[in-house]
């Protein structure tokens, strides 16, 4: 992406976040959203997290699905402290180390 | 600022300074990963000034680094931003009274932690100087984004590339992730964003990303519907 287009991105970026934020807030009589539409925007939050780090783990360098690598063991061991702890910086920490060891064990190539 | 006011911003700074300590990270590594993923200090600088939406920005630069059209990443971080409608509406009526450019300074300042910390007190009974208290915890809020954003810029270029700090990205998303599963519903969003986010991967200019969203938010929606209207049948089958 060229420099124009990724400042492109940061002033749409800007436009669409402000826009949101300053929605109900600007006008005069805010309606009530509606009920579905509520639940939806709660379910956006699990739907992007998991759509954008599910192939960034699960997908090589080569483009194919590999389910067994260091980064897919790294990014369970990294869920399951997340899980049992409700520490971010811990499940972080333990999926970086997690990787860091199992590079070191299979070779630097793994990844 | 009159007395009151600043005694309500002070108090709004201070309620916000816990949560500072699970933000100053965030924006390290992001102005690290903003740099690595081959941003200047400026653009990613700007992320953080003008978007000023952590995991918005840290999505924004992984689908630049992957490639990804301009529009769509600009798409992405409306859908992705989507859910501050729910606190604009919450907030607004508490800021109603205030003049237009309060409003629109106010609403800069909307970010999931300013409203975390506000939200009790908008439910305390003198309202009068209650905007100066979410002030505070906003304003505390964007110095530390922006200071620890630009920490990482200067900083996150001396690691070396052989620790795979790339990865920490998918970990910080992951870790992001893991809180907001609280039922099933949000389960299925997420189960369906991404496997139809593996599976759609190859769609040019990021649209891959943006359809599996739509889809999985529909099937968590879907989900929910089921659960309400025939409670007794599903829990049996799942829980």
């Amino acid at each position: 992406m060229s420099t124009t287009e990724i400042w492109a991105v940061i002033l749409g970026g800007m436009v669409v976040t402000y826009g949101v934020r300053a929605s109900f807030i600007l006008l005069p009589h805010p309606e009530r959203l509606p009920a579905t539409f509520r639940r939806g925007l709660r379910l956006v939050a699990p739907a992007v997290l998991a759509a954008i780090l599910v192939p960034q783990v699960f997908v090589d360098a080569s483009g194919r699905i590999d389910f067994f690598s260091p980064r897919s063991a790294a990014a369970a061991i990294a869920a399951v402290i997340g899980g049992l702890t409700r520490n971010t910086w811990l499940a972080i920490g333990g999926g970086m180390i997690s990787l860091w060891i199992l590079q070191a064990l299979l070779g630097p190539a793994a990844g | 600022m009159k007395p009151p006011f600043r005694h309500e911003f002070l108090r709004g700074v201070r309620d916000g300074l816990p949560i500072l300590i699970g933000v100053l990270p965030f924006g390290l590594v992001f102005g690290t990963l903003a740099i690595k993923a081959g941003l200047t200090p400026a653009e990613s600088q700007g992320l953080s000034l003008f978007v000023f939406a952590g995991s918005a920005q840290f999505v924004a630069v992984q689908m630049i680094a992957a490639g990804a059209a301009a529009p769509a990443v600009v798409a992405t971080i409306l859908l992705i931003n989507l859910r501050h409608l729910l606190y604009s509406a919450s907030v607004s009526p508490y800021l109603a009274r205030l003049r237009l450019r309060w409003r629109l300074f106010l609403a800069y300042l909307l970010t999931d932690e300013a409203f975390a910390v506000s939200a009790p007190r908008w439910r305390q009974a003198d309202l009068e100087h209650a905007h100066a208290y979410y002030m505070g915890a906003g304003v505390a809020l964007w110095t530390c984004w922006q200071l620890s954003t630009a920490l990482g810029i200067a900083f996150g270029a001396r690691i070396p590339e052989s620790l795979s700090l790339a990865f920490a990205l998918p970990l910080t998303f992951l870790a992001m992730l893991l809180p907001t599963l609280i039922d099933r519903p949000a389960w299925s969003a997420a189960i369906a964003g991404g496997l139809l986010s593996l599976a759609l991967r190859d769609l040019p200019y990021g649209l891959g990303l943006i359809l599996a969203v739509v889809i999985a938010v529909g099937v968590g929606v879907s989900v929910e519907a089921l659960g309400g209207t025939k409670p007794a049948e599903v829990r049996d089958v799942d829980d």
